[in-house]
This record gives C-alpha cells, sequence and structure tokens, in this order.
C-alpha cells in the first residue's frame, strides 16, 4: 500500500497556476486537506508550513509579482516578501536573492501515512482491502489477481502510479526523480522552499532537469530535491544528477553542506502530454471499443498527493452523477481521444 | 582518482590475508579500513590487558607483519558509502589526521578505481528487543569489548554476559583480564545443539584449547547454557542498571550487575556488496570455491559469506587475494571445505531459540533511532510497510540494527540498500573523489 510515488514523493501540499485548470483542482484540493486537518493522526505529520518560492534575481522577481496576481485573483493568500524579508523568514538562504512570494496555506505531509489515513477511513466506510497480489488484468467488469483470484465489479477504478503495465495505452510516461533526507536538524528551515526556476524545470518538457527543492519534515529531519528524468526506468540513484540537483541546493542554501545525508532514493512520477491528471471514465482510451466500466486517477506527476483528495471528490461526484465544486472537464480522460473522434 | 589492481575492503583477518596473498603476487594492492589500524573487531588494538596475554595476539602479529612486509598499501579510517559506478569506490575520512579536506570543513572524500575488488567487511552484534535492552549499561559484548580496548575502565565492575555466540565467552574472559567481575555467561544456545557442536569441535584442537581457556579464564563464574535475559532492570531513581532477569525456560531469577553485554551471534555486513548488485543467499553474499561473487571482478572472504570467525577468515582471504591475482588456490581448498563445515556447525548449534521472538512488551523499542516501538510493528505486513508506516529503519543507522532484529522477529525480509551506505555530510555527494590521497603504508 502506498509503496510507489506515494512513498518516493516529498508530501507538498502546494497551490500551482500553471494552467487554470491545475490551479482549481490544487486550490480545490488544499481547501479539502484544510478541513481534514484536525482529523488527520499525528503521523500524517501535516503542517501548515507554507511555500516560499524563492526568485534568485529581478527575471525571477517580475515572475514572482505575477504569480501575486494570479493567487490574487483566484482568492489563494499571497504575499511578496523583500530581500529582507526574505533573509528574516528563512536565515540559512544565502545572501543576495531578489525576494520571494510567501503562499502561506500550502503544507506538507507524510504521504504513506496520509495514504494510510485514507484507508483506514475507506474500510471503516465499508471498504475491502486486499493486499499482496498484483492486479494483472482489468477489463469489462473483471480484474484479475496474480494470485489467481477474479473480481467482478460495475466500475473498476485504476489509480497505477507510473506502472502503466495493466493499461499501456495510457498517455503517461515515467518521469524519474531523486531526493536526499538528512538527519535531524530541528529550526534549520521553516518553509518549503522552491527556486522559481522550479517552474521551468517541472514544465520543460524533455530534458533532464534540477531544481533547489527543500522541505522541512516534523522531525526535523529535511529532504532535498528535486530532478526530473523522463526516459529512464532504472531505479539505481543516478550520481551526475544527484550531483547537480545538490549543487543547486547548495547554491541556495550552502549550510546544507554540512548536514548529515541519509539516505537517497528515486521514485517515477506518472506525467501525461499536458501536465494535468486523468480523472474520469477510461473511455476509448484502452482500445478500440470503449469499456464503460473502467475508471481513471492516473497522471499527477508531481501533485498525487496534493490533489488526492480533490480528485477523490471528482471522481465520486462523477460516480454518482452529482456536481462537482470545479469544472471537472480538462480532467476527463477522454480529452486524449477527441480528437481522432472527430475524424472518424 | 586512486588507481589499483586489487582493493580490498576491511582490514580484519580476512582483509589482511587476502590484501597479502595479492600483494605477494605481485598485484598492486590497496587495503581500507574505517578503523584507524589493521585488526577489525577480533584483533583490535588497543590498551594492553593488565592480567596476562590476549588470546591471539601472536597469529594477529604474525599476520601484520606479513602484511607489512608484501607492499600493500593501506588506507586507514576511511569509510566505503558509495558505489557510483563500476570499478570505483567512494571513501571518506572524517575524522583523524586525514579528516581536513582542501574545502576547510569540508571532509576527505577519495575515489577509488579498481580491476579487482574484495569485500571483507565483516560482521555485526545482533540486537533483539527485550524489556530494558536500551537502558544505559547495556552494550553489545562486542561493543564493550572494543570500549574497553579503548579504555573505557570496567576493573571491579559485575558485569552479566548474555546472548549467544562463541564472542560471549571470549569477550568474558577479556573482561576478567581488564579486571571486570564477570559474575556469569548466559548462552542462549540449549546443551542439546552445543553437544555436537562440542564434539565437533574434536577435528579443531585448536578451538578446543582456546575453549578451554577461555572457561579457565572465567575462573568461578557460571556458564549457563540454554538461558537467556528477558529484561534489564534500572534503578527507579537513577535510572541506572541494577541487574537483569535471566531465564532457563523453567525458572526466572535476577541477577545483580553493574553492566550487562548482550548479544545475539552476528549478523553479515553485506551492504556494499548488495549495493554493488552482488548476489545474495539466505543473507548472505553468495561466493564460488574461489571466493568470487555473481560479479565477476568482486570476491568475498569471511562473515559476509557465512559466519565462520577466524578461520574461515584467514583462508578464504588468502583464497580471494590469490584467485584475484590469478594464482592457484587448489592447496588451500581442503582447509576452505573444513573451515565451511565448521561455518554450517557454528550456525546448526547457536541458532535463535523462538522464545527469544516474544521478549519484547508492546512499549519496547525496536527501533533506536527512529524510537518505534514493538507494538507499532506487530501489525504491518513487511518490512517495507514498516518503513513506510512507522519509519522503523528509517534513521540513521538506517536499519543496521532494528533490520535484524525484524528479520528474527517477524521474519521480515530487508530490501534494498541505497547510498550512502552511512550517513555522510551532503556535501561529499556533491564534490566526491576530486581529492588525492597519498597512499603511506602507515602502519
Amino acid at each position: 500500500m502506498a509503496s510507489g510515488a506515494t512513498a518516493a514523493g516529498m508530501g507538498h501540499l502546494v497551490v500551482m497556476d500553471d494552467s487554470p485548470a491545475q490551479l482549481a483542482l490544487t486550490q480545490y484540493s488544499r481547501s479539502i486537506w484544510r478541513e481534514l486537518m484536525a482529523q488527520l493522526p499525528a503521523s500524517v505529520e501535516y503542517q501548515a508550513c507554507g511555500t516560499i518560492w524563492v526568485a534568485a534575481d529581478e527575471e525571477e522577481m517580475v515572475e514572482v509579482y505575477a504569480k501575486s496576481r494570479i493567487c490574487a485573483s483566484a482568492g489563494v493568500q499571497a504575499e511578496v516578501l523583500s530581500p529582507a524579508q526574505l533573509a528574516n523568514a528563512e536565515p540559512r538562504l544565502r545572501d543576495g536573492l531578489a525576494g520571494g512570494l510567501l503562499v502561506p496555506d500550502d503544507g506538507v505531509v507524510y504521504p504513506p501515512a496520509a495514504a494510510g489515513f485514507f484507508l483506514q477511513q475507506a474500510v471503516q466506510a465499508g471498504a475491502e482491502f486486499l493486499q499482496g497480489s498484483d492486479a494483472v488484468f482489468a477489463s469489462q467488469g473483471l480484474v484479475r489477481l496474480a494470485n489467481g483470484t477474479t473480481l467482478t465489479a460495475d466500475r473498476i477504478l485504476l489509480s497505477p502510479g507510473a506502472d502503466c503495465s495493466l493499461l499501456p495505452g495510457l498517455p503517461i510516461r515515467r518521469r524519474k526523480g531523486h531526493l536526499l533526507i538528512t538527519d535531524r536538524y530541528p529550526g534549520f528551515l521553516r518553509h518549503q522552499l522552491v527556486e522559481l526556476g522550479y517552474l521551468k524545470s517541472a514544465h520543460s518538457t524533455e530534458a533532464d532537469s534540477v531544481a533547489f527543492n527543500v522541505q522541512p519534515r516534523r522531525t526535523g529531519q529535511m529532504l532535498i530535491g528535486s530532478s526530473r528524468q523522463f526516459d529512464n526506468n532504472d531505479a539505481a540513484t543516478d550520481e551526475k544528477i544527484v550531483r547537480q540537483m545538490l549543487q543547486r541546493a547548495l547554491a541556495y542554501m550552502p549550510g546544507l553542506g554540512q548536514l548529515s545525508g541519509l539516505r537517497l532514493w528515486t521514485g517515477f512520477r506518472a506525467a501525461t502530454p499536458d501536465k494535468l491528471p486523468l480523472i474520469g471514465p477510461a473511455g476509448r482510451l484502452t482500445g478500440e471499443v470503449a469499456d464503460p466500466s473502467l475508471w481513471l486517477a492516473a497522471g499527477f506527476e508531481g501533485l498525487g498527493i496534493t490533489n488526492a483528495p480533490g480528485a477523490a471528490r471528482l471522481m465520486a461526484d462523477q460516480l454518482l452523477g452529482r456536481i462537482s465544486m470545479i469544472d471537472p472537464e480538462p480532467f476527463l480522460p477522454n480529452r486524449f481521444v477527441a480528437q481522432e473522434t472527430v475524424y472518424v | 582518482m586512486t588507481q589499483c589492481d586489487v582493493l580490498v575492503v576491511g582490514a580484519g583477518p580476512a582483509g589482511i590475508a587476502a590484501a597479502t596473498a595479492a600483494a605477494i603476487s605481485g598485484r598492486r594492492v590497496l587495503l581500507l579500513d574505517e578503523n584507524p589500524a589493521p585488526g577489525g573487531q577480533i584483533w583490535r588494538v588497543g590498551q594492553p590487558m593488565p592480567k596476562g596475554q590476549a588470546e591471539g595476539q601472536t597469529a594477529k602479529n604474525q599476520a601484520i607483519a606479513r602484511l607489512c612486509a608484501c607492499g600493500a598499501s593501506c588506507l586507514f579510517g576511511y569509510s566505503v558509502y558509495d558505489a557510483p559506478s563500476a570499478g570505483e569506490l567512494r571513501a571518506i575520512c572524517e575524522s583523524g589526521e586525514a579528516a581536513a579536506g582542501p574545502v576547510p570543513g569540508d571532509p576527505h572524500i577519495v575515489g577509488l578505481r579498481y580491476e579487482k575488488l574484495i569485500l571483507a567487511t565483516g560482521a555485526r552484534e545482533r540486537f533483539l528487543p527485550f524489556p530494558g535492552w536500551t537502558l544505559p549499561g547495556v552494550f553489545g559484548p562486542g561493543g564493550l569489548q572494543a570500549l574497553v580496548k579503548g579504555g573505557f575502565n570496567v576493573a571491579g565492575q559485575r558485569i552479566v554476559v548474555a546472548g549467544s555466540g562463541p564472542l560471549l565467552l571470549a569477550v568474558a574472559a577479556h573482561l576478567r583480564g581488564y579486571g571486570a567481575n564477570v559474575v556469569c555467561v548466559a548462552e542462549q544456545a540449549p546443551l542439546a545443539k552445543m553437544l555436537p557442536f562440542a564434539a565437533s569441535l574434536w577435528s579443531h584442537p585448536a578451538r578446543i584449547l582456546q575453549g578451554i581457556q577461555y572457561r579457565a579464564a572465567l575462573g568461578t563464574a557460571p556458564f549457563h547454557l540454554g538461558c537467556w535475559p528477558v529484561a534489564a532492570l534500572a534503578d527507579e531513581v537513577s535510572g541506572k542498571l541494577t541487574g537483569v532477569r535471566l531465564t532457563n525456560g523453567k525458572r526466572t531469577w535476577t541477577q545483580h550487575c553493574d553492566l550487562l553485554a548482550c548479544g545475539f551471534h552476528l549478523v553479515p555486513n553485506i551492504e556494499l556488496a548488495s549495493l554493488l548488485g552482488c548476489a545474495i543467499q539466505d543473507g548472505f553474499v553468495k561466493v564460488d570455491h574461489q571466493q568470487r561473487t555473481s560479479l565477476a571482478h568482486v570476491y568475498c572472504a569471511g562473515e559476509p559469506t557465512g559466519i565462520g570467525g577466524l578461520g574461515a577468515a584467514l583462508v578464504q582471504g588468502e583464497i580471494a587475494g590469490l584467485a584475484s591475482a590469478g594464482k592457484p588456490t587448489d592447496s588451500l581448498q581442503g582447509r576452505r571445505l573444513a573451515e565451511r563445515k565448521f561455518a554450517l556447525k557454528l550456525e546448526a548449534a547457536f541458532r535463535i531459540r523462538p522464545e527469544l521472538r516474544s521478549l519484547a512488551r508492546p512499549d519496547t523499542l525496536v527501533c533506536r533511532c527512529e524510537d518505534i516501538p514493538y507494538a507499532a510493528l506487530e501489525k504491518r505486513s513487511g518490512w517495507i510497510d514498516a518503513k513506510l508506516q512507522t519509519r522503523c529503519g528509517m534513521g540513521p543507522c538506517q536499519g543496521r540494527i532494528c533490520g535484524a532484529a525484524t528479520e528474527t522477529l517477524f521474519g521480515w525480509k530487508q530490501t534494498s540498500v541505497r547510498p550512502p551506505l552511512m550517513p555522510v555530510p551532503v556535501s561529499a555527494l556533491v564534490y566526491p573523489g576530486l581529492q588525492p590521497v597519498s597512499l603511506k603504508e602507515h602502519l
């Protein structure tokens, strides 16, 4: 359970504004996280630490102002920081940075425990949890497990993360990432810090890239990232990209170099061509003939933990024929087959 | 980058034998160890024993004299933390003379390139959780022995040595040599298992003699077989250890003591082999009769291939050294086989009894790095699930201690090994392999 991208990722709950649809989903999801706050067990380690988008120069400050305007029009609280305010908020950042944007309602969770909490809720509501055997076939209301068990259902929801072996036709590519976790240094870092260059890095579609992205954990540990690589299916750590990633981190926060690094690992994000997830009926995405039983919640790239609760509500709304709080259209999987349909 | 023909990791008996054999065969050999001097755990240098001579001193002196004469280079105080590419290891020195790298405050990092690699990484003690095992005053027998050799004074201290394995008697004898009052030795293995083992020793007269010497060195202290600790006791006010509850399954009693040395035999150090991708079988590095692993250019000798003690380490090390240099090893194969048989008997004799799996109470810590109690673990489905849901094994020791415990308690197999092999400064992952190292033979 939760041992794929959920286990490998950081657990940053973040509003992203790269497209109106992404802004709507992340904002909606983050609001659900904030509603859940009181119910989350301590093991989920929810912290409303906020995000600071760090601007290295005046060019990036232009982006800070643009971002703050988008936040304002969407009703997302955000505050532009001067160099002095940035240094005051995060004294370990190097001198000479241009400023930043503080998004105070962003947060951090420990994703495997969050998944465990959601699972517990599902089980309490009557769901049965089977574990220990992979699903090897899913089609037309039938699921077969590797251990031979067969399950039938009117609706089958596939949430395969970056493992698309069940549905090889999905428009999902694996995008490898690396993270390093440090020993405990309480107080070293207060906010999740992300360089504004991250946006370029996360959205340049092909090249390998790294960006400064550090996260404080409630334990006092820090996660240091991040990297993005397409077409690298090797789970081993890649020394060259690790070095680039950590050099980038040290360029923003030199003091990280003296901290004790405990463990490096990799994970795979599930990336779609338009950077939006697939939420809804699979339709003809899985074959020539639409399979009405198959539904998808997939392709969340680096925003799986952020968008989990919003995606779940969108899915439930569609299954139950309810009106959703946000427009589900941009996330419907059939957007990737629509064009063909026109010409058929 | 430092280049050699044969790189030997670990300068215990197996590594010393391997480095010596390869160097005598004309190879350029580099022997590396994290300790400041050769010898490993069993031949660790330290404070001289006030009463008598430590056993095995002659064998050690001879081995080290041969090492010094063989032409191998040595690098002490360096720990291997990564294997970034085929034929290359990274090592770090964080303390001692070499620690200061060219950038002030940065550790000294070396990149080591090799044609053949010999892993002689030894073993560590297995700890099993029981109430009180984390109290101050409770040590591993090997750990306490190392502390005493480093100057920790045990004169007059009442010590219980408990757990399992041949190490218990050896450590008890050592502690007595340093003036400790060893009040008893408790070995969990029952007499029924020890008898065939003892009988098998008749083919190893030196070991019989050694055993008798150890036993004699214990003086009047009782040696209980089939006896194990169920709880360590502390004074409620001072928190100081006051004694240990011992049981033989029928009767349980309190043995007062100042220190408890408790460890349950050994766990092989296979992390570097795993990181390199060597095949692992039943928890040990798989090797052929030439000590070659599943990787053609990597050899392994000593405890990582099967807990076999000093004799196995010496012969396996020599074979690995010769084989890595392309020399025949036929004359050593008989000894290798005999040591292998001995190792199998050792394993059978000191097998962990099932009662030891149920000593922990719900609140007994299993993972000390992350403070994870037994109750949080018993409901998890496996090692990965436990790591993800409880953080067991995610702290600085990366499961080196609790991984062996949870394997014994729940049968969980540890999975992948990630770099770095032990905590290193983040900078060590950023600027590695750039610093030259002068290979002095500083023995």
